[in-house]
């Protein structure tokens, strides 16, 4: 009898379960390079500013500079581009409709028709720069998540959210959901697999008959684990008590995130960037595109 | 002067049924007293339900008493505002090892403790490093928790607590889900602890063998303390121990059997070390 758990970076099936204490989570890529080492916060604003300044893009030329800051920071973080195309894999359908939809419906001046549908020449150029704007933006966002690994990403983040506390958002405590979650899902897989087996062993049998019978098996393995995670959960809070735990005041950091010289250097670079992005609206290009 | 003092401690709790109605109240510790001296190695002994564990609880102020008083160096454990110092003063390791460590990174765990005290920076990385020192451990101060064998993770969250900088250890049933050599590795790391840095130890347990190098051993049964004393005045009232349902170790359940069967064998022999010395002494070595 075969059983799976879901696990790895490339979303194979592992059936060792030393493998599964190999985990890695979301999907950092270790390297040592600036962009790793840069604070998490430097990298969460950058790629939002990315983000929207891509929204600011307005033609061709403004791409052609997006295109090379991206591939200068790809090159930088050293991080092989095969595992940005991975990042794409998951959007190839949706990329597929906007290109369609934006080709066949933009009116126009058209270029070709076939029976009802036309392509015009705005629709072209419309696809083109959708699926561009897509695909930076998906490259840009797990560039982020490749070069951070998920704890110093709730780290930043805590740090970034930290003024919306004036509104009572409980922000540290939800970073330390987040991370508490992270320290966990290895540890619930684990369990899950010992589940599994057990059932398995007393002849459970999740592999046959349609989607609600096989979902249906699901819920001798989901029981238990809800109801040990329960007690996990009970015995966690406990024990970060009796450390003193006490929510985020007077709480000091072992690792208190500061901006460095390279940060500084990727705002100003950030600044320059969005400028020429901001310049390339006004370029008018001798041909149409 | 004492590090934990009880006084005619009582907890109850009230025992529901599914629909919330109270179906009785079991007094899970009743009537304890007890002085424990700053510096000493004190083992708990109980079998499960004992009231060993609960017990155990109300000396870093995780419950209260419902009668009587918990004093941990001085403080009332029933006062608020002390709660944060007798936490910091009184640190606790639990059962399970997976369930204690929040950190994901070995080093950012023994830190958590710390960085919850509002201790600088600089000193969270200096009580790191000797806290993971003590216990054996600096060379995976940066590997994932979960890569590591359960008497490992264990003394991980030793070092946790020693780096808040206690006075005294509660250790509630730290090896109960460990291999013999998980086992060993942790008595090991906490007998050091109690030599080497004179941090008061209080080890729950119900493995006899782990109670042997204790000062004084305590017995508990259904919430009561019903023995106290040296090991070796525990281990030889073999009878009284078996009536309370714990095991005695090996060699003293021989010794006390060949004393019953007439051989002049003193009371409370608890290593083999010890019976070996005593027959090579009744019968001569080699013959």
């Amino acid at each position: 009898m075969r059983y799976y758990v879901l696990c790895g970076r490339d979303d194979s099936f592992c059936r060792d379960e030393n493998m599964i204490r190999e985990i890695t989570l979301g999907q950092y890529y270790q390297a040592d390079s600036v962009i790793h080492r840069m604070d998490p916060r430097t990298k969460i604003v950058g790629t939002l500013v990315f983000i929207v300044s891509l929204f600011l893009v307005k033609n061709m030329v403004g791409y052609a500079v997006a295109a090379v800051f991206l591939a200068s920071v790809i090159l930088i973080s050293k991080v092989p581009f095969k595992y940005m195309v991975k990042g794409m894999k998951a959007i190839v359908l949706l990329l597929l409709i906007t290109i369609l939809f934006n080709m066949f419906l933009t009116p126009g001046e058209t270029l070709v028709s076939v029976w009802k549908l036309r392509i015009t020449k705005e629709g072209v150029r419309q696809a083109v720069f959708m699926a561009l704007r897509l695909s930076f933006l998906i490259i840009g966002s797990s560039l982020m998540t490749l070069t951070t690994t998920p704890n110093n990403l709730t780290d930043g983040l805590e740090k970034l959210l930290k003024p919306l506390r004036l509104f009572r958002v409980p922000v540290h405590e939800i970073a330390m959901i987040m991370s508490i979650a992270l320290r966990f899902i290895p540890i619930l897989l684990d369990e899950t697999d010992k589940i599994m087996k057990a059932q398995l062993a007393r002849g459970a049998d999740f592999e046959s008959g349609n989607l609600i019978k096989k979902a249906k098996s699901m819920v001798p393995i989901l029981v238990p684990l809800f109801i040990s995670a329960f007690r996990r959960a009970n015995d966690l809070a406990m024990a970060m008590e009796a450390r003193c735990y006490r929510g985020g005041e007077h709480r000091t950091k072992m690792k208190p995130l500061s901006y460095r010289r390279q940060d500084l250097a990727a705002y100003l670079t950030l600044a320059v960037f969005v400028t020429v992005i901001v310049f390339t609206r006004r370029v008018v290009l001798p041909f149409s595109f | 002067m004492s590090m934990i003092k009880a006084d005619r401690v009582a907890f109850e709790y009230i025992r529901r049924d599914e629909e919330g109605n109270v179906e009785g109240i079991t007094r899970a510790v009743d009537d304890v007293n007890l002085d424990i001296a700053k510096g000493e190695f004190i083992a708990i002994l109980g079998h499960n339900g004992s009231g060993k564990s609960t017990l155990a609880k109300h000396m870093n102020a995780i419950l209260y008493p419902t009668e009587g008083t918990v004093w941990v160096d001085g403080k009332d454990t029933a006062d608020e505002k002390a709660l944060w110092d007798i936490r910091q003063n009184a640190g606790m390791v639990f059962q399970n090892p997976d369930n204690q460590i929040i950190g994901q990174i070995v080093e950012e765990d023994v830190g958590f403790g710390p960085e919850n005290m509002g201790v600088p920076t600089k000193e969270i990385w200096e009580r790191v490093e000797e806290s993971l020192k003590a216990v054996g451990m600096y060379e995976y101060r940066k590997s994932s928790p979960n890569k590591l064998s359960g008497g490992q993770k264990q003394r991980v969250s030793i070092a946790g607590v020693i780096a808040m900088h206690p006075q005294c250890i509660i250790l509630d049933e730290p090896t109960a889900m460990l291999d013999p050599s998980g086992r060993k590795e942790v008595l090991r790391a906490v007998r050091a602890l109690n030599d080497v840095e004179k941090i008061t130890v209080i080890l729950i347990t119900h493995y006899m063998e782990e109670v042997i190098h204790a000062d004084r051993v305590f017995v508990m049964d259904k919430g009561r303390i019903e023995m106290q004393g040296t090991p070796k005045e525990i281990f030889s009232e073999v009878e009284r121990l078996k009536s309370l349902r714990l095991d005695v170790p090996q060699v003293t359940l021989l010794a006390h059997e060949l004393q019953k069967k007439g051989l002049p064998l003193p009371k409370g022999i608890l290593t083999k070390e010890e019976l070996i010395q005593e027959m090579t002494r009744l019968y001569g070595s080699g013959k």
